[in-house]
């Protein structure tokens, strides 16, 4: 049926058309030579079974859909929770744009970041001119107070040295001697977007505190670590500071930047840690951090200046929030205010009241290292068990310490840990060992489709789902939203299972 | 504890900078110093005398086979050898293939970021040939080699070497802590060699830290895979190199911004030195050649 301005289809509809499904059926059976259709059931049939996950899990060469994303992707989300920050990605262009699209699509905001635009010529002789130039042209055109530079595997490959590149650039006058310039090498071969953002953030801090003085002081600084859920979480965790009246800096909070208001006035940059905070985070008292396997190495920095330090894996749900709320009352010497200790009764109360729901069901979850052991935690807590714990990026200590976590709870005692493995892996477990729900990030879309496990989106990135990181999933009032999400996903597969009239639909409960 | 000094050798290919930094270091260890290498090297030979055995299993060998760096321990690819030396050889591609300057960098963040470099007095680079890329250039960026030591002779593609490599250096001087801390020079019995040896290290604005001169007896110790210091600890070529050890310890802190001359200044030297012949004296000879020649045809 030919669109016509009156009755225009959108695309979601006009390709199922008859026309347009004729043509892409030609198409397939006419030019793909196609496999017989029995074959490809067969051989899809055949990728559900025990003989294939062995053959699965035994692949060594080969990873499919892994869960994470490379290093200079976390260090631009470091640097962009700097006030004015511009990120300069040393190396090809491509991959900048890269991680603009991938945290434009997944924040729906505009992510800026410029790169040195490496070509051939920089490949052969160094991308030292590319640095100098690029350099002079962001102060310029974009005029940001900090430019905080990371490199792609290209500068890495040939060993562009940052620190000798962004010293001769100064000397020639790209940006003025005093203007802060820290650097990551964040090679993306290596570790993964955690491990970037590690490195940026410990340039970031080097840059400003190598040189000074430290007079120690009472605040304390928290790192909020890589999340997708940054927006609504660094916000709820001012709520909390605020509410203990703690004094705090939070280190690298992007929570603005990635959620502009639309005034009328484009926001390139827009809050974030001051210049003047990330100084005086020197004097802090000591540094937390909200997820550990984000800041291994800035803690280690932080710890080296006489700072306290601590680390959790991602506070969420109720004894994740105790923890983080007792540990900050610890270090700062304030007291845990009444109305927090309220939130913790609503939420537990919440969770009481919808515990025959959540009690027995089974979930496999995937992401990050924190966010995993975060969300596994908050699971036993409600009840439910996870079954299988994956993280591509998690490394051997986190299985460890996973499997531990697991061991400790009742609820915990069938899962089990996959480090290192990818989301292929995991269609494999999904269909030898089935779970009732899939926690993860919009990649699990294509599980759910496969597998009939259904997805709830609560890592990053998600781009299929709008607006969810605008509400926190930390603290007390965000364990209630992780909770209402996972029980919506429950009760809307309960209705779709009991919704047959006369046939299911003795179950198809008005009240649940 | 002092303070960690970190050094690295750098030198034409086949000038015997393994052979001088192993037998070097032994010295050093004799001397009660913690001394670690670090090959940077693919074909891993930098720690065969010190270990008495052939190349040992190198850090991206080791990494290829577990998967990822990531997935290494320390003790996987640490050795010790003789005089309690510590041995690490970074490793590399086959000829030809992949990149080893990546693995330079590899191999030295691996090291650094899992602690191999406490407990040790003095970390030693061992670097390949010509600084040929940003890879080989890492043991010289900044907070790595605080002085780095050039092997040469008085040949002179070694000389044309020296004087590249010094230009390596001065790249990362200028912005960094990295200083030339002077020519190594292992004779191959050339002509003038001492002076021209100290003459190019006079041009360089450095010194020269030690002649080693020639002794078959480094060869019968290689071929046992010993340095000198293990097999005839009483002659005389182990006393030189105890020589040139106690001068690098004691050169602690003396290093200094080379100054790399031109082709043109370097050709100009070896001339002064007769080495190599002025382009009016090459015409001359030829002429005189092709007359005579001429003759004896015509004499026929």
């Amino acid at each position: 049926m030919p669109q016509s301005v009156e009755k225009l289809k959108d695309h979601v509809k006009l390709f199922h058309e008859p026309e347009y499904a004729d043509m892409l059926r030609d198409k397939r059976e006419n030019f793909e030579c196609p496999h017989p259709e029995d074959t490809v059931r067969e051989i899809s049939e055949w990728s559900k079974t025990e003989e294939y996950q062995e053959k699965n899990l035994a692949r060594k060469s080969l990873v499919v859909n892994p869960a994470k994303a490379c290093q200079p992707l976390g260090a631009v989300f470091a640097a962009s929770g700097f006030e004015g920050t511009l990120s300069f990605v040393h190396g090809s262009q491509g991959c900048v744009a890269y991680y603009r699209s991938h945290l434009s699509r997944h924040f729906k905001e505009p992510a800026s970041a410029v790169s040195s635009s490496m070509t051939e010529d920089a490949a052969v002789f160094g991308g030292l001119n590319n640095m100098i130039d690029g350099l002079a042209n962001a102060h310029s055109l974009y005029e940001p107070k900090m430019i905080a530079v990371s490199t792609t595997c290209m500068a890495e490959v040939i060993g562009d040295d940052l620190n000798a590149f962004i010293a001769t650039s100064k000397e020639k006058g790209s940006v003025p001697q005093d203007f802060p310039v820290p650097f990551a090498h964040t090679p993306a071969f290596q570790g993964s977007h955690v491990n970037g953002y590690d490195n940026m953030l410990k340039g970031i801090l080097t840059n400003f505190w190598e040189q000074a003085e430290r007079t120690p002081g009472t605040a304390i600084n928290i790192i909020p670590g890589f999340d997708g859920f940054c927006v609504g979480n660094n916000r709820e965790l001012k709520r909390i500071l605020d509410l203990m009246d703690v004094e705090a800096t939070i280190v690298a909070d992007p929570s603005d930047v990635y959620d502009t208001p639309s005034d009328g006035e484009f926001r390139m940059y827009d809050g974030g840690t001051t210049i003047e905070e990330t100084k005086a985070a020197l004097n802090a008292k000591a540094t937390l951090s909200l997820q550990e396997y984000c800041t291994k190495k800035t803690l280690a920095y932080a710890s080296g200046k006489d700072q306290e330090t601590a680390s959790l894996h991602y506070p969420m749900g109720v004894e994740a929030t105790d923890e983080m709320l007792m540990k900050i009352s610890e270090l700062s010497g304030k007291p845990i205010p009444d109305e927090l200790v309220l939130e913790r009764g609503r939420l537990v109360d919440a969770m009481t009241d919808s515990m025959s729901i959540a009690h027995g069901k089974t979930f496999a979850v995937f992401g990050d290292p924190d966010f995993v052991y975060g969300m596994c935690r908050y699971l036993m807590e409600m009840g439910a068990e996870p079954r299988h714990a994956l993280a591509t990026n998690g490394t051997k200590p986190w299985a460890k310490k996973m499997k531990a976590l697991l061991e400790s709870n009742p609820y915990g005692q069938k899962c089990e840990v996959w480090q290192g493995k990818d989301l292929w892996h995991m269609r494999s477990l999904l269909n030898t060992a089935p779970v009732d729900f899939l926690i993860g990030s919009s990649h699990g879309k294509y599980l759910e489709r496969d597998t009939g496990t259904p997805l709830i989106r609560l890592s990053f990135p998600i781009f299929d789902r709008h607006h969810h990181h605008r509400f926190p999933t930390w603290g007390y009032q965000g364990g209630l939203q992780v909770l209402v999400r996972i029980l919506d996903k429950i009760l809307d597969t309960v209705d779709d299972d009991t919704n047959e009239a006369g046939v299911t639909d003795i179950s198809f409960d008005l009240t649940r | 504890m002092s303070a960690l000094r970190q050094i690295a050798f750098y030198g034409k290919g086949g000038i015997g900078k393994s052979t001088t930094s192993q037998n070097t270091i032994a010295a050093l260890a004799e001397m009660g110093q913690r001394v670690m290498i670090v090959g940077c090297d693919p074909k891993a030979d930098s720690t065969r005398l010190i270990l008495n055995a052939k190349a040992q299993q190198t850090v991206l060998q080791m990494a290829a086979d577990a998967g990822s760096v990531e997935d290494l321990e320390l003790e996987d690819v640490l050795r010790v050898g003789q005089g309690g030396v510590a041995c690490v050889e970074s490793g590399g591609p086959e000829p030809g293939v992949g990149c080893a300057g990546r693995g330079v960098i590899t191999s030295i963040n691996f090291l650094e970021e899992n602690g191999a470099y406490e407990d040790q007095d003095y970390i030693v680079y061992d670097v390949l040939g010509d600084v040929v890329c940003g890879g080989f250039a890492m043991p010289i960026r900044e907070n790595k080699a605080q002085e780095i030591y050039i092997v040469m002779s008085g040949e002179m593609m070694a000389l044309y070497a020296a004087n590249n490599i010094s230009r390596g250096i001065l790249k990362y001087a200028t912005t960094g802590s990295v200083r030339l801390g002077g020519l190594i020079c292992n004779s191959r019995q050339t002509d003038l060699e001492i002076e021209l040896a100290e003459a190019m290290a006079a041009k360089l604005g450095t010194t020269l830290i030690h002649f080693v001169p020639r002794d078959n007896i480094v060869q019968h110790a290689e071929l046992r895979r010993q340095t000198v210091i293990q097999y005839d600890p009483e002659s005389k070529q182990a006393n030189e190199y105890r020589t040139l050890a106690k001068n690098i310890h004691e050169n602690k802190g003396n290093g200094v911004i080379p100054t790399p001359i031109s082709m043109d200044e370097l050709e100009e030297m070896l001339m002064e030195f007769g080495i190599l012949k002025s382009d009016e004296e090459m015409i001359a000879e030829l002429e005189a050649k092709e007359a005579a020649q001429k003759e004896a045809l015509e004499v026929a």
